[in-house]
């Protein structure tokens, strides 16, 4: 079943379009890559799917669930199962990363009419989730991403991930600012959360992040288009021959 | 963090315009007719049936205060105050001298319930003390000297804190059983002469409260007071004054609430600590009072004068403040640091919103040897408000060894609203050594995106942040307070984004 569909999308930024009518499926259980060049509209489409402020979709739709996306707010999303693991993810000096963990979690519970989880069950949830993903608990009690690392600041998002349980997970250049153990770290965490109910779209520039976590479908994005979808194969293809065949292609 | 939850709940319930505090109370109450005259100050002294030199120490002030001019170099802007249209007096009509809880009117019982105060008081009130071995030590006892208008409507606890020697009393009280304490001390620390509003405080002051801890004791629960404005167009002129005696610790609580009012109200406090050697006291202050509506009309007038004197070696005074209300604040709960090695802390949150006006500060006067001071003061303005930081840190000739560190951090929440920082810095020897750091930040877009793509509202987003931002200070409350204070916070910044 589909679970997200983008139709014909067209987006604009500050009157500049940048996505020109982008048209993409993703069921349940699959795992997605887009790939391609700087400024193809790769970041665009997970910010606009995810609803952040300053996009103008002038065209298009997307479906998620079979509901219009684009009549929710971005809060709504997220409780409806919309993840985005951001490419450089935020410090919020003074909120300790257990705090917000609770707050967000109770949130998105409330927001679907669920009971919201009491202390000591939350701790034990976050513990098991946090044991499973090797996150020290010292690392909880720290501002969130106040001081971590590229790798601790990626291994947090995975670990929101394992815990809010999202439907449809869009990771934003993974494996930006990680080097190749931390990378399989945060990769080892995202596979460890691939379920038949689950699908992810993961956005990259590089081939190296697929040999980790390996894709059912590869896109090739340029210039605000998909220009080529095909298996895992794909991605091996552009690594050896680059993007330059697609720049034309668009 | 269920606090925010809560809170979350409160703010979708009120806006600016509904005043969460803004009800009324029926009750008859005594005044005086309106202005300002010998006349009226006579009939202050009198209704408190207080002795003559206390009458004359108030008739001097008013004399004072005749030659006196309103100070106007704060950042602060309203419309001049008639002085002759306000109220000086207004008191609840005692039905009788009140000793339990059951005597006191139960429409100001139900005032201190819609505020949401009780629970854990209204247990005090009513004496429901914990079986022996059955003490919870999270849940410390608080003692409440209510505050009703401006008469001191019951005061419990009375009884303990005698076994330990404290004073715990309206200062009218004070003024009748403990003359030679309250002629010692009143007015030592802010002279009746000191600024326009601290005098006209001394001439017509009708209440507030009087502690006293003998020396060598810890004062065996947290000393609290409501404050609350009701009386339409009644200034409100509490005096406080709280000694510390050698080696004592007391520490203290005020909070204040009022009513929604067209008029604005002048609130003019005047709060007096003395720490005598080794002695310590901590102040802690949220203040909610009615802000104004959104249009900038009405909200309280906040023009108060604190000041601790750290009279003895080794004493030490800490000022904790968390400032959401009133349309305009002018108050710089300040440090006299004299003894040698006294220690002077300030720690406030002062949020704006909407028309708000606040200009807070501090000031460290180090004169004794080796003394040390700090101040962590952050900002927050939201909406239209201004948002003044102001700071004086001086050192004597010879105070040596004088040592300050002040961090001084400002938030902006949207693009209308202005966060300014004057620190004054006077080092009058080589040997005082002064550290002063101060930043700016707006609430960055991308950090709410990102708590809102977790799932938060944007309401929840900004109450986390600002949350935040004022841990460090929120850490130096009381427990009791930091809740309280927390949830305000949130509930103070509702509607000043998108």
């Amino acid at each position: 079943m589909a679970l997200l569909e983008v139709k014909d999308l067209k987006v604009r930024v500050e009157e500049r379009e940048i996505l020109h009518g982008l048209t993409l499926t993703v069921n349940e259980g699959e795992v997605h890559a887009i790939m391609g060049p700087n400024g193809s509209g790769k970041s665009t489409l997970s910010h606009v799917i995810a609803g952040k402020p300053g996009y103008e979709v002038t065209d298009g739709q997307i479906f998620f669930k079979g509901e219009d996306l684009l009549e929710m707010s971005p809060d709504e999303r997220a409780a409806k199962g919309v993840f985005l693991a951001f490419q450089y993810p935020v410090e919020i000096p003074g909120v300790a990363t257990m705090t917000f963990l609770r707050t967000a979690l109770n949130a998105q519970r409330k927001a679907r009419g669920e009971s919201e989880y009491s202390t000591p069950d939350f701790l034990k949830k976050v513990r098991e989730v946090s044991k499973s993903l090797n996150i020290p608990q010292d690392m909880l009690k720290r501002g969130v991403n106040v001081g971590f690392s590229g790798g601790e600041k990626k291994r947090n998002e995975v670990l929101q991930m394992a815990l809010f349980e999202p439907s449809l997970c869009i990771l934003d250049e993974m494996d930006s600012g990680l080097d190749i153990d931390a990378l399989r770290i945060a990769a080892d965490g995202v596979n460890a959360l691939r379920s038949p109910k689950r699908a992810m779209v993961v956005i990259t520039h590089y081939q190296r992040l697929l040999n980790y976590i390996v894709p059912d479908v590869v896109h090739v994005m340029s210039k605000g288009r998909v220009v080529k979808s095909g298996g895992k194969d794909l991605a091996l293809e552009l690594e050896a021959s680059g993007y330059a065949q697609f720049e034309d292609a668009a | 963090m269920p606090a925010v939850q809560e809170t979350v709940e409160r703010v979708k319930r009120i806006d600016v315009d509904q005043y969460r505090y803004g009800f009324e109370t029926l009750i008859e109450s005594e005044k005086a007719p309106k202005g300002l005259s010998e006349e009226i100050v006579k009939f202050i002294s009198q209704k408190k049936n207080e002795p003559a030199w206390m009458l004359q120490w108030r008739l001097e002030a008013y004399r004072r205060w005749l030659t006196m001019q309103e100070p106007t170099w704060a950042r602060v802007d309203y419309p001049k105050i008639d002085f002759q249209d306000l109220y000086y007096y207004a008191a609840p009509k005692p039905k009788k001298t009140v000793t339990s809880l059951d005597e006191i009117d139960p429409e100001i019982l139900k005032t201190y319930e819609k505020l949401g105060i009780p629970l854990r008081e209204v247990a005090m009130l009513e004496g429901v003390e914990p079986k022996v071995g059955e003490e919870d030590p999270a849940r410390r006892k608080i003692a409440v000297d209510a505050v009703f208008d401006s008469v001191s409507v019951a005061t419990t606890f009375k009884a303990e804190l005698k076994k330990a020697g404290v004073i715990f009393m309206p200062i009218s009280e004070a003024i009748r059983e403990h003359p030679e304490l309250v002629q010692k001390y009143l007015g030592s620390v802010v002279p009746t002469s000191d600024n326009f509003y601290a005098t006209l405080n001394s001439a017509v002051f009708s209440d507030g409260s009087f502690v006293y801890v003998p020396p060598g004791v810890r004062c065996p629960m947290e000393l609290s007071t409501y404050f609350r404005i009701n009386e339409r167009n009644t200034g409100q002129f509490e005096r406080t004054l709280i000694i510390a005696d050698k080696g004592s610790y007391v520490s203290y609580l005020e909070g204040c609430t009022a009513p929604q009012r067209d008029e604005n109200q002048l609130h003019a406090a005047v709060v007096e600590l003395v720490a005598l050697d080794d002695a310590e006291i901590k102040y802690s202050t949220v203040q909610n009072w009615y802000p104004g509506n959104s249009e900038g009309k009405g909200g309280i007038y906040n023009f108060v004068t604190k000041r601790g004197d750290c009279r003895g070696a080794n004493s030490k005074i800490s000022w904790t403040q968390v400032e959401t209300g009133s349309a305009i604040t002018w108050k710089y709960p300040s440090c006299i640091l004299r003894g040698d090695n006294s220690r002077g802390e300030f720690y406030s949150i002062a949020i704006s919103n909407g028309f708000q006006q606040v200009d807070s500060g501090t000031k460290m006067i180090h004169l004794g040897k080796n003394t040390s001071s700090r101040i962590i003061s952050k900002g927050i303005a939201a909406g239209k408000s201004q948002n003044t930081y102001r700071g004086l840190v001086t050192a004597h000739r010879k105070a040596l060894g004088a040592r300050n560190f002040t961090a001084c951090d400002s938030l902006l929440i949207g693009d209308k609203c202005g966060a300014h920082t004057v620190p004054y810095i006077e080092a009058k020897n080589s040997s005082a050594t002064f550290e002063h750091e101060a930043t700016t930040s707006k609430i960055s877009e991308d950090v709410l995106f990102y708590c809102i793509q977790r799932g938060l509202s944007q309401e929840e987003a900004v109450g986390l942040v600002v949350n935040g931002f004022v841990k460090d200070v929120l850490q130096q409350l009381p427990m009791e307070f930091a809740v309280e204070a927390q949830k305000l916070i949130s509930i103070s910044l509702e509607g000043s984004v998108g």
